[in-house]
């Protein structure tokens, strides 16, 4: 494992000894560090250049803050400039005549087809009628991926199979989304090399015919160097208005998505984490989650990375025995939801979970409103006598109605958490099958809704 | 354009060619060791086999008392290669029928590798089937049948949200009722961080095994060229679920260098056994490790 930069500018300092001042020297090897996390983090070399040098100046020139130690004030610059460079989230502008347009680029296998059905459902999600055309027709199946994706959610597909030209499948799909009066237009292109000057002439044509409002990149989070020539490629023939970076439910760092943004100077608009095609698991960009991940600290991966060990290690294991067996406990569920708590916010939490990571979840969340809900789960839970969290069985309605006084709530709650509960256990039984469709309960206004 | 395609001629003038151009300083200087280091980091072979490779140099620098940069070429080449492994032959003969299992994270290029292979192994005159494991992905089962038409291959197929595992039985079946005497399984991407998803493969190739003995006998994890550090921590969970035999890289006919492989490599202990250098059946061509090096230098 990589050792993270807090942990690296530490030792730095260390030797320092305390209350030494910070030189040029010490910065300069604090310096060495930050290139190096970078480096791992697969953040492309001249931008690691650039960037570090800005930082460098910087650091230099701060003035020695009294509360923080120089490690941290170190941090606190890099992770500032990180942010600031990794820029604001991008909004889609959709502005001016209906329908707008928007338009999916990128190499093959980046995820284009499926973050456009992510795409066409948040933006129903949003009221506005999406529609979607199906301009790749050299990968074979693709066009059926996107009509299979099209059913699943409900958008309508424009399509020609794949004899005609993509530029001309493009033009009528725009005709076609007209009548049909839609408000937002997703094209979807075929995987295609910057390098490629055929394909990429192509993507210039549709370009012409359907003079998007969007060209939006779609990279792959855990492309390394290259980054750099596949933004500034793309860039350079269709000028992008956007990137979004995909499979950020995987454990790369994400350096791509600081090299990309660098290049290209365009705002990172979306991000997307999971394979379901769900409104949820196409993100909104929050810079400071993925700067945090770049540098490995305290960040969002480290606690997947400590969720997924803690799960699959020892808890999938013994819970999955504890299931089998019937023996999952409200005990049980109450130390989960308080790991979970630990962990962080629910809705990131959530993809951690072996199995919950595929869930779909429908709307947003509201964290707050969650991790509310868990704390009243856990008083609940704590209000019980222990015979009772192994053994809900015997909460009769006497027993009932003494955990809801002793936890502040209504009797409907504690029901509820009982029915929680069940529906919970169904849900590890399902857990241990893999992928699973349906989640009974979650969905649909119960604990997590 | 790769440099696979252009040939030997071309790939090692190409590579004394960048290499001479930049370290054509009079003598090794600190400026040369940083320059190798940026080659070798913008070639995604990471922090620490740069760094290894590096060390190695200088060492070599000091005993052989290089002191002109033009001598570094030949260490350097030599040192890279001495850390690939050529590929081996498939173990995919002597017996009715051999399993080879094919992995690998969303959108490396799984389906296609299978078909470029299914292509080459038919060519060589072996009698293919494919079996259409990835019921997930939508259309996925479409995209294997129409490479399968393409090559004249059958593809033996259930129906989306089918298990895995059944299909890869039933083909398995079905092969060896027909005398087909190798099978492809192609399996639905998945990341290597889901530990669910790693399970269900674990459980595909533990159906395999039961169903044919020794099988698979060929488990190719397929690797974007286009990743970069993350490459190994594919390797390493992946290889965890399943024994991996060999690796497929695709996408190199991109400017991508693929220089990941070399940790990966080394920590899993299996060789590269193709790469793939486009979306055409033929693209798909055994692993050169002196090409490869000399492409890592290869200016696009
Ligand atoms: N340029 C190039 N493209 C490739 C190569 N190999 C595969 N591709 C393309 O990459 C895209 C994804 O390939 P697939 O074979 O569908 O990948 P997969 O791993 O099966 O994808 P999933 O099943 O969705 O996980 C397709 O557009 C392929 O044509 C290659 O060597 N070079
Ligand atoms: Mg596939």
């Amino acid at each position: 494992m990589f050792e993270s930069l807090s942990q690296r500018l530490q030792s730095v300092f260390d030797k320092l000894g305390k209350g030494g001042r910070v030189s040029e020297q010490d910065v300069s090897n604090a310096m060495r560090e930050v290139r190096m996390a970078l480096l791992e983090a697969d953040v492309a070399l001249p931008i690691v250049k650039d960037f570090v040098s800005r930082v460098r100046e910087q650091a230099i020139g701060a003035e020695v803050h009294k509360s923080l130690r120089p490690s941290q004030q170190v941090i606190k610059i890099v992770h500032t400039a990180l942010i600031e460079t990794l820029g604001e989230p991008g909004r889609l502008n959709l502005s001016g005549t209906k329908p707008a347009v928007i338009m999916m680029v990128g190499l093959q296998g980046s995820g284009k087809t499926t973050t456009c059905a992510k795409l066409a459902l948040s933006l129903r999600k949003e009221g506005k009628q999406p529609f979607l055309i199906a301009a790749d027709t050299y990968r074979p199946a693709a066009v059926e991926q996107l009509m299979t994706l099209g059913k699943q959610i409900g958008v309508e597909v424009y399509q020609e199979g794949v004899s005609a030209k993509p530029e001309d499948i493009a033009q009528r799909g725009l005709e076609a989304a007209r009548k049909a009066n839609a408000a937002v237009v997703i094209v979807d292109t075929a995987g295609r090399l910057q390098i490629d000057d055929n394909l990429m002439n192509e993507l210039e044509q549709i370009k012409a015919r359907t003079k998007p409002n969007e060209i939006l990149l779609v990279a792959d989070a855990m492309t390394g160097q290259e980054a750099v020539n596949i933004a500034t490629g793309f860039n350079k023939r269709l000028s992008i208005t956007g990137l979004i970076l995909t499979k950020v439910d995987g454990d790369a760092r994400g350096g791509a998505a600081l090299s990309m943004r660098a290049v290209t100077g365009v705002p990172i608009k979306y991000i997307g984490t999971g394979e379901k095609i769900s409104a949820d698991a196409l993100e909104v960009f929050h810079p400071e989650r993925i700067a945090d991940r770049i540098l490995g600290m305290g960040d969002v991966m480290t606690l997947i990375e400590k969720a997924e060990q803690l799960y699959e290690e020892e808890e999938a294991l013994r819970l999955q025995q504890k299931m089998l067996e019937n023996k999952f406990t409200l005990q049980d569920f109450l130390d989960q939801l308080k790991k979970i708590r630990r962990m962080g916010s629910i809705s990131q939490v959530m993809g951690m979970i072996p199995g919950f990571s595929k869930m779909q979840l429908q709307g947003k969340i509201d964290n707050q409103e969650i991790e509310g809900r868990i704390r009243k789960v856990e008083a609940i839970i704590s209000s019980m006598t222990r015979q009772e969290r192994e053994n809900p069985r015997i909460l009769n309605a006497s027993r009932r109605k003494r955990i809801a006084k002793g936890s502040g709530v209504e009797v409907r709650d504690v029901n509820d958490v009982i029915k929680q509960y069940q529906q919970m256990q169904t849900l590890m039984a399902q857990l241990k099958k893999g992928r699973f469709p349906k989640i009974p309960g979650l969905t649909d206004g119960g604990l997590f809704g | 354009m790769g440099i696979f395609k252009s040939g030997m001629a071309k790939t090692r003038q190409s590579f004394f060619g960048r290499i001479g151009q930049m370290l054509s300083g009079r003598q090794i200087t600190q400026e040369t060791w940083d320059e190798i280091e940026a080659m070798l980091i913008q070639a995604d072979l990471g922090l620490e086999t740069t760094e290894t490779v590096i060390e190695y140099l200088r060492s070599a620098a000091r005993e052989e008392r290089l002191t002109h940069p033009d001598q570094l070429r030949r260490v350097l080449r030599e040192s890279l290669l001495a850390l690939l492994d050529p590929p081996r032959e498939l173990n995919i003969s002597g017996r009715d029928l051999s399993v080879i299992l094919v992995i690998g994270v969303n959108g490396s290029g799984k389906t296609t590798s299978i078909a470029k292979l299914a292509h080459r192994l038919k060519r060589a005159g072996r009698n293919v089937a494919l079996a259409a494991g990835d019921t997930f992905r939508a259309a996925a089962i479409d995209q294997l049948q129409k490479w399968g038409e393409r090559i004249g291959v059958p593809v033996i197929a259930n129906k989306p949200g089918a298990d895995p595992g059944a299909v890869a039985y039933d083909a398995i079946n079905a092969a060896k009722a027909r005398g087909y005497d190798i099978l492809i399984v192609d399996t639905a991407g998945r990341l290597h961080n889901n530990y669910n998803l790693m399970q269900e493969l674990a459980k595909v190739r533990s159906v395999i095994a039961k169903a044919v003995p020794g099988a698979p006998h060929e488990t190719l994890l397929v690797l974007d060229g286009t990743t970069g550090q993350n490459a190994l921590k594919q390797g390493q969970k992946f290889a965890e679920a399943v024994e991996i035999t060999g690796l497929i890289v695709t996408k190199l006919d991109s400017t991508a260098k693929g220089g990941m492989i070399f940790s990966v490599m080394t920590e899993l202990h299996v060789p590269v056994q193709f790469v793939g250098l486009g979306e055409g059946v033929d693209d798909l061509v055994y692993f050169n490790p002196e090409q490869f090096v000399d492409s890592l230098f290869d200016q696009d």
